[in-house]
């Protein structure tokens, strides 16, 4: 099962290797991992992405609640949760396929950020299916994809925080 | 006060309790050095290297229950302290390294004996900090301590950077009486639904076994657990981590479990129907096979640490907290229960016990004209009537003692489980003789672990340590050369023990005494004499050994509780 882990971290140096140090220390695997600064200059969150059989996601979340810079963590994918990921990918277009590009682009409701006489680059946000969806449709050469990877939030009421 | 951060550091430590620090100078740590000359409330003993410092604050932490500090210089200093450090990390023992660090203008420039301290010992510490200013010196210090010190214990390394203790620069300094921390709030009290829960299951038991760990002693259990036990008179075993919480002579006592454990707590742990576990963790030594784990049992779990539960066996009652805390709950709540565990099943699960004792599972051959390791262990019993400190190293001889020492009272076994590290039992040793001046301390050892940390008996000369070293002294790695022979059809592949030193020499040239046995009958006299005549000094007492004793009974990796290996089947082809 695929699961998507937040946590608020201390903004301290060397608090995500800690993350990350556990993760290929106990052989965890990781899908992505994004860290940002949040409201509080004091705190960093962190949106992890991991797959893996129940105990296996137990034994993380336990881990990971272990370390003493780990402040709060909740796993999202227990409740409802909105998804986001950003993508932009540049693409080598000629001819038809400028038009097809744009198309598809609209379709998944993208931009086109930047234009060459040979390429597109296009900025894509939505759930990482979403992107991978993308990315499946496109029948043009790929030059260059970059993803911010996954962050997340639980809808309603609930909310991370100290 | 006003102090520089050297001065900080020293006073910290003076604040905080702490009576010995075990280290190494070097040139990191020199203004901190300098500090610690110009005082005598905080005693430093020099250690022959930095591994021997952490072992030797390691054995005092076991043995007193406070947690061990080291000093080490940066780089090659930090570097060697990580044995220890890990040591210390998988048995959950309590302590605080501090580690010197090139000034902070200098991190990341490959200075001169620079190294990643906080990098290289992520993995082995419960946590870990480096000091950038010196205003941040007194309180991280204190986090320090509280964290190493509770919830699951763990060591926890300070890297301080030289700049941080200079001594021209001086702050106000006051002890940090307390601190809080809000991503760090280790459970003390067990949850009361769950207590209640356990003890309906534990009173319904038809066939109970308890299982205690390491837990017990680092929670200073021991009188909880005697109580719980005896209220219950359900049968108790241990693992190799717990020996000593509960007493070995008491009847309801079936011995270590596990891969060298005894043939009734083994027999018992599979047969049973309910497995109460206080601290333990489930350790792959203990377990076998998961899958034939205990196959019949509901089993509780009391653990501070909630990592540890269902880590490796899926446990149905689990307990979060503190095993001081939630035995006193569950005692309490089983008293007022009134109603009382099943007599009639208990009886008979009791003789089916017994039959299980009659194996005799830790028979030797006791007529040998060699000297039998058990022998050795059997006679130091009995001459230090069971009261001594004993620290070991790791192989075959800590089995042995585990088997043959029956300890009755907390913190007086102290060895290395989790990272089984050789090299662990002098230095232990040492630090056990710190904190216990007058008492009988006894390091067992093996001719190839004293090796990897004999430059401590000149530590042991300067501070005048009397230990006794048992080197039980078969010329082999015999834990290593036993798997040869039952593994890998006695193809004896470097485990042999060539060009040894004469140790009755190499005691001597330390200033101890040494002497050779070699036949049984000297045996209990060498011992004796170790402990009156030469009371007051390090005896190196040199044991020769049968070559061929093997530890049994042993459970094979992929094997259950129920496969044992025995002595009594080595001669039959049975392996
Ligand atoms: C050569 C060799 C052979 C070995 N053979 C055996 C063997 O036959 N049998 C055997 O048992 N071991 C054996 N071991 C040791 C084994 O490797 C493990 O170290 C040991 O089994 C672990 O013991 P433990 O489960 O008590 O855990 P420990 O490492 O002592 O862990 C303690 C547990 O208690 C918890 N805890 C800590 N403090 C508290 C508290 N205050 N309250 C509640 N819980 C707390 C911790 O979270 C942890 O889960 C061997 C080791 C070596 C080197
Ligand atoms: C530092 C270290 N290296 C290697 C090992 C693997 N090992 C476990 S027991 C053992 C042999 C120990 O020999 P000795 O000290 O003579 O004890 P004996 O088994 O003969 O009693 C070895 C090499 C270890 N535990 N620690
Ligand atoms: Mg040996």
């Amino acid at each position: 099962m695929r699961h998507i882990i937040s946590i608020l971290l201390e903004n301290e140096a060397g608090a995500l290797s800690r993350v990350a140090g556990l993760f290929s220390a106990r052989g965890y695997n990781i899908e992505s991992l994004t860290v940002a600064p949040t409201e509080d200059g004091t705190l960093s969150r962190i949106t992890l992405v991991t797959r893996g059989p129940d105990e296996i996601i137990e034994q993380i979340t336990k881990q990971l609640n272990k370390l003493i810079d780990v402040v709060k963590l909740v796993d999202l994918t227990e409740g409802d949760h909105i998804e986001r990921e950003m993508m932009m990918i540049k693409t080598r277009v000629t001819g038809e396929g400028r038009d097809e590009v744009k198309r598809l682009t609209e379709i998944f409701r993208g931009r086109i950020i930047d234009v060459t006489d040979t390429t597109y680059t296009v900025e894509l946000t939505g759930s990482a299916s979403k992107l991978d969806a993308f990315i499946k449709a496109l029948n043009v050469p790929i030059l260059e994809t970059v993803r911010s990877g996954v962050a997340g939030i639980a809808r309603g009421e609930k909310s991370l925080h100290v | 006060m006003k102090l520089s951060g050297g001065e900080i550091l020293v006073q910290f430590l003076h604040d905080e309790g702490v009576e010995y620090l075990f280290g190494y100078p070097g040139g990191a740590v020199l203004h901190i050095y300098d500090a610690i000359y110009k005082q005598d409330k905080v005693k430093h003993i020099l250690v022959r290297h930095e591994q021997g410092a952490t072992h030797a604050a390691d054995g005092y932490a076991r043995a007193t229950g406070k947690p061990g500090v080291v000093l080490v210089t940066s780089g090659p200093g930090a570097t060697n302290a990580v044995t220890g450090i890990a040591t210390a990390y998988m048995d959950s023992i309590p302590m605080v390294v501090i580690t010197g660090q090139v000034a902070t203008q200098y991190i990341g420039s490959d200075a001169f004996q620079e190294v990643d301290a906080v990098g290289i010992t992520r993995p082995c510490v419960k946590h870990n900090f480096l000091v950038k200013r010196v205003e941040d010196l007194a309180i991280t210090l204190k986090k320090a301590f509280y964290v190493a010190t509770t919830g699951r214990p763990g060591p926890v390394v300070v890297d301080v950077p030289k700049d941080v203790t200079a001594p021209n620069v001086k702050i106000d300094y006051e002890y940090p009486g307390s601190v809080t921390m809000r991503s760090y709030n280790p459970v003390e009290k067990g949850h009361p639904k769950q207590i209640r829960q356990a003890a309906d299951i534990i009173l319904s038991a038809k066939q109970p076994m308890i299982y205690t760990g390491g837990g017990v002693l680092l929670s200073d259990a021991a009188e909880e657990l005697i109580e719980f036990t005896h209220c219950l008179g359900y049968p108790i075993t241990s693992t190799l981590m717990g020996l000593g919480a509960y007493p070995a002579t008491d009847p309801q006592f079936l011995g270590m479990l596990g891969m060298h454990g005894t043939y009734e707590a083994n027999m018992a742990m599979h047969e049973c129907d309910v497995l109460i576990a206080i601290g333990a963790r489930f350790d792959d030594r203990v377990t076998g096979d998961t899958e034939k784990f205990c196959p019949q049992a509901k089993i509780i779990h009391i653990d501070i640490d909630p990592s540890s539960i269902s880590k490796n066996v899926k446990v149905h009652v689990p307990i979060v907290g503190n095993v001081k805390t939630v035995l006193t709950d569950i005692n309490a709540v089983l008293k007022e229960k009134n109603s009382k565990p099943d007599k009639e099943a208990l009886d008979k699960w009791w003789q089916q016990i017994k039959v299980w004792q009659k194996e005799d599972c830790l028979q030797y051959d006791r007529k040998s004209k060699l000297i039998k390791p058990q022998f050795v262990l059997e006679k130091l019993y009995e001459v230090t009537k069971g009261d001594a400190y004993i620290t070991s190293d790791v192989g075959q001889h800590q089995m042995f003692a585990a088997q043959f020492y029956k300890f009755d009272k907390p913190r007086r076994w102290i060895n290395s489980g989790g990272l089984g590290t050789m090299g662990f039992g002098l230095p232990a040793a040492m630090g056990v003789q710190l904190a216990f001046p007058g008492a009988p301390v006894a390091c067992i050892t093996g001719e190839a672990s004293i090796q990897m940390c004999i430059q401590e008996l000149s530590t042991c000369m300067q501070y005048m340590l009397p230990i006794k070293v048992v080197n039980l002294n078969n010329r082999y790695m015999g834990m290593v050369r036993q798997w040869q022979e039952l593994m890998y059809e006695s193809r004896y592949s470097h485990s042999y023990m060539d060009a040894l030193p004469d140790f009755v020499k190499l005691a001597e040239a330390y200033g101890h005494v040494g002497v050779q046995i070699t036949d049984p009958k000297d045996v209990e006299p060498a011992l004796k004499e170790a402990f009156t005549k030469y009371k007051d000094r390090l005896v190196f007492l040199d044991f020769i050994t049968d070559q061929s004793e093997n530890v049994y009974p042993m459970i094979k990796t992929g094997q259950g509780h129920h496969e044992m290996y025995l002595a009594s089947q080595r001669g039959r082809g049975l392996a």
